[in-house]
């Protein structure tokens, strides 16, 4: 007789114990337990690909945008990011609130960010990145979308920034 | 066909800045995923070129929900380019307009600017600065400060965290002061 196998997302336990993911790097971080098949990911690809016309629609990734706003020349940029932010702070909100569950039934889980010095610095320097290149990580994805294939250089030396900050983290202060 | 006509403009702030804000509660429900960028870039680092660095030593395969995230960027801006624009130039403040003419920046037929942005002024002084040493400092700069955009000013700030306004007021100070002061002298060149 054979057992059928149940295909469930098995819940795993914890191992990733690497505190540099975990602690100082809060941001960007899976907190689901579960592990799933690779095409469970495609629907990052389609939440992405919303971003994404979200993003070109906007005009956020456009050079211009981010002179205007830094130059206080629009009020454009200053309100897609703070109605963004206000939508987001309602929907966290809520989703504590009434204790959503993701799609898998799994508690939404919400990690404290630490400060250190790091979102000074780093800051500061991202900030004039993003004022000469005019796009942050995101846009830089969304721009090469537009045609603007050039921006694929730029891509490469923002992963090879990121490269170079993993390489002096323990002598940069945090 | 009005609605078809609308869509093709660009979108204005209170539409689209909600509809980017609620990419928040979407990835959450969809699987627990904090929103952001930036780590798509370390994901690459650790796959690619870990280089036994302890920083890019983790179970990047975990996180490849992020590097499907990012992928769906560069699609979305493939449909919202092809399908969604009516290829109309960008609308610029006047003034904005006034000062770039000086830089002889006049085309404003796409996103990006033309002028600026393109493979040739790659081997600029002007060109090599804007698009390579921009681009590093985004990397290093949105790593140092543990986000970006999407990930300390939308999520972190969505979920009340300090640590993530002072993250967004130093990404604001660093763009106030390049822009005004540092830039005019790099398209001089």
């Amino acid at each position: 007789m054979e057992t059928r196998e149940i295909k469930q997302p098995a819940i795993i336990k914890e191992t990733n114990t690497d505190f540099e993911v975990r602690s100082l790097d809060t941001i960007c971080i899976n907190e689901s337990q579960m592990q799933h098949a690779w095409y469970h990911s495609l629907k990052y690809l389609v939440a992405g690909l919303f971003f994404g016309i979200l993003l070109v629609k906007a005009e956020v990734i456009s050079w211009f945008r981010i002179q205007e706003m830094f130059r206080l020349q629009s009020f454009h940029m200053y309100g897609v990011i703070g109605s963004a932010v206000v939508t987001g702070i309602i929907s966290v909100w809520l989703i504590k609130k009434f204790k959503v569950k993701t799609i898998y039934g799994e508690r939404i889980e919400l990690h404290p960010k630490q400060f250190n010095k790091g979102q000074v610095y780093g800051g500061l320097l991202f900030g004039a990145g993003w004022a000469l290149t005019g796009a942050c990580p995101g846009p830089l994805y969304a721009l090469i979308g537009t045609g603007a294939t050039v921006i694929i250089i730029t891509l490469l030396s923002a992963i090879a920034g990121t490269w170079v900050y993993g390489r002096l983290r323990n002598k940069l202060p945090h | 066909m009005q609605f078809w006509e609308w869509i093709k403009q660009p979108w204005p702030w209170y539409v689209a800045g909600p509809l980017i804000g609620l990419t928040v509660p979407l990835l959450l429900i969809m699987g627990n995923k904090a929103f952001g960028v930036s780590s798509s870039l370390r994901h690459i680092c650790a796959a690619c070129i870990p280089a036994n660095i302890p920083f890019f030593k983790y179970n990047w395969r975990k996180e490849a929900w992020n590097l499907f995230f990012v992928a769906g960027i560069l699609l979305g801006a493939i449909v919202a380019t092809q399908w969604l624009s009516s290829g109309a130039p960008v609308v610029v403040n006047p003034k904005l307009v006034n000062t770039l003419q000086q830089y002889n920046i006049n085309d404003y037929s796409s996103i990006v600017p033309v002028d600026l942005f393109n493979w040739p002024s790659l081997l600029t002084l002007r060109g090599f600065i804007l698009m390579v040493a921009g681009g590093f400092l985004v990397g290093f700069g949105t790593r140092y400060a543990g986000g970006c955009t999407s990930g300390h000013a939308i999520m972190g700030l969505s979920n009340l965290q300090w640590p993530s306004l002072v993250a967004t007021c130093c990404f604001m100070i660093g763009g106030f002061i390049t822009a005004n002061l540092i830039l005019p002298a790099i398209l001089n060149l």
